[in-house]
């Protein structure tokens, strides 16, 4: 029995991919290691990359939220809204379940070929990042600088803005988990502090009840410092592998989603 | 006498793989319609974001006091039937669903219609806040076609599996029925473009 489920899963998930390759064959593959400016048309040289790089790895590491880049040569007959949001799903820019992830698309001007801009935003910054805003970010940001072939500055005026809109959404949450420069060396001992905590808890509950008996100090100052720690362990368990790299490079996009928000431009 | 004890065995083992067999298949026309529901949600959310924005677009391009009557008249009256319509994932036969698409897309054409008049008006092209809406509705109409794209796929996945073989026969029994697709007609590919 288990066989014919086997086959006919796989047949239902062959005929899936297919159905989604038809359009994923038009979009570029994530490149190996995983980088979050990604330039295919060569606007751009390596320090600007690296700028660029450094400046969204960094805003990854603290915040979670992963702005990539992304140039392209042609949007091979798409148009820049589906190209952008395909992408974006399909390289999984954002964390999985917070959806906090932005694809900003160039294809540069070429010949009588228009300019094209596009910010996708993923589900979960939509709030922080709404429409209106982007397409000024790209108005007033972006175009005026595509226009003289700097694509740098109007991304790095873009990205600023972009990165201060979208600060505060997932911080309280993840900067912690991020702070700490390996953090499964900070498992045990979180482990052994709140197996300590629920102990000290189960004291405190007895002393509490033999009669408002005071707690000793050191008692208090381990729940109280236990307590500081506890209210961030959920975020240890919800911290995704795709960013435990630190210190190096980027470590992967962590499978985000995209609904369509965001806007476009061209010049 | 020892062989009714074997016979009672092969039919207890028989119920039992049985029953092991339609569970699996039952449990993952569940699994799959519920995805279809929840995409369908989906799909109607962003219908309703559009909606929600057309009282604000009208408003400001009423202020325009020579702006003409009867586009905005035209958007109001699409607006009211496209809310009008509202089914539930449970209900998506192709009859609804025809229902349903048709009364978005009357929107859709009375909205670009307002659009292609707005041409017109080129101090109303330049108010903020027109601008700003303009986005929004732009980014809502890529939203919709992200959401029919997403819906699309999920109900091609639950098709296809309630019409396999053997699943075709659990489907039938328990009325797991083939759910409708929104077809390309301006194009589910294309996000509609809205031109100024």
């Amino acid at each position: 029995m288990p066989l014919t489920k086997h086959i006919n899963s796989l047949l239902v998930s062959i005929f899936f991919f297919l159905s989604l390759s038809s359009f994923a064959q038009e979009l570029p593959d994530q490149p190996i290691p995983p980088r979050l400016v990604v330039d295919y048309a060569g606007v751009l040289n390596r320090s600007e990359i690296n700028h660029l790089e450094q400046k969204l790895l960094a805003f990854n590491d603290t915040t979670s939220n992963q702005i990539a880049v992304v140039i392209i040569k042609s949007l091979n007959g798409l148009n820049k809204e589906v190209y952008a949001d395909r992408l974006g799903e399909k390289w999984g820019v954002g964390r999985k379940g917070k959806d906090n992830g932005i694809l900003i698309l160039i294809k540069p001007k070429r010949g009588n070929e228009s300019g094209q801009v596009r910010i996708s935003v993923g589900y979960g910054l939509e709030g922080a990042v709404p429409d209106a805003l982007t397409k000024r970010i790209i108005d007033q940001e972006m175009i005026p600088y595509f226009k003289n072939n700097d694509y740098f500055t109007g991304l790095d005026r873009g990205t600023d803005v972009i990165m201060a809109l979208s600060t505060g959404e997932f911080t309280a949450d993840e900067y912690a988990a991020n702070s700490g420069s390996s953090w499964t060396g900070m498992i045990v001992p979180l482990v052994v502090i709140i197996i300590i905590f629920m102990l000290m808890r189960r004291n405190s509950r007895k002393y509490y009840s033999t009669g408002g008996q005071q707690l000793p100090f050191w008692t208090a100052l381990w729940l109280g410092s236990t307590m500081s720690r506890h209210g961030q362990s959920g975020s240890w368990n919800s911290f995704n592998s795709g960013s435990g790299g630190f210190g190096g490079g980027f470590s992967g996009f962590g499978g985000g989603s995209f609904g369509g928000g965001g806007a476009g431009g061209s010049w | 006498m020892k062989k009714n004890w074997i016979i009672i065995a092969i039919i207890i083992l028989i119920v039992f793989l049985l029953y092991g067999l339609v569970k699996g298949y039952y449990n993952q026309m569940v699994t799959l319609n519920e995805g279809v529901s929840e995409r369908w949600a989906q799909v109607e959310n962003v219908y309703q974001r559009r909606a929600d924005l057309i009282p604000n677009l009208v408003s400001t391009v009423k202020g325009y006091a020579d702006f003409e009557k009867q586009t905005l008249t035209d958007v109001i009256e699409a607006r009211s039937k496209a809310t009008s319509v509202n089914i539930d994932a449970s209900q998506l036969t192709p009859e609804t669903f025809q229902q349903f698409q048709n009364a978005q897309d009357g929107l859709s054409s009375a909205l670009s219609r307002l659009m292609v008049v707005v041409e017109r008006y080129p101090e109303l092209k330049a108010n903020q806040n027109f601008l700003e809406l303009q986005a929004q509705l732009e980014g809502t109409e890529n939203r919709i076609a992200v959401e029919r794209q997403k819906f699309n796929v999920q109900t091609r996945e639950y098709n296809t599996y309630i019409k396999k073989f053997p699943q075709v026969i659990f489907a039938n029994l328990y009325g797991f029925d083939e759910k409708p697709y929104f077809h390309a007609e301006e194009g589910a590919e294309k996000a509609p473009e809205v031109k100024f």
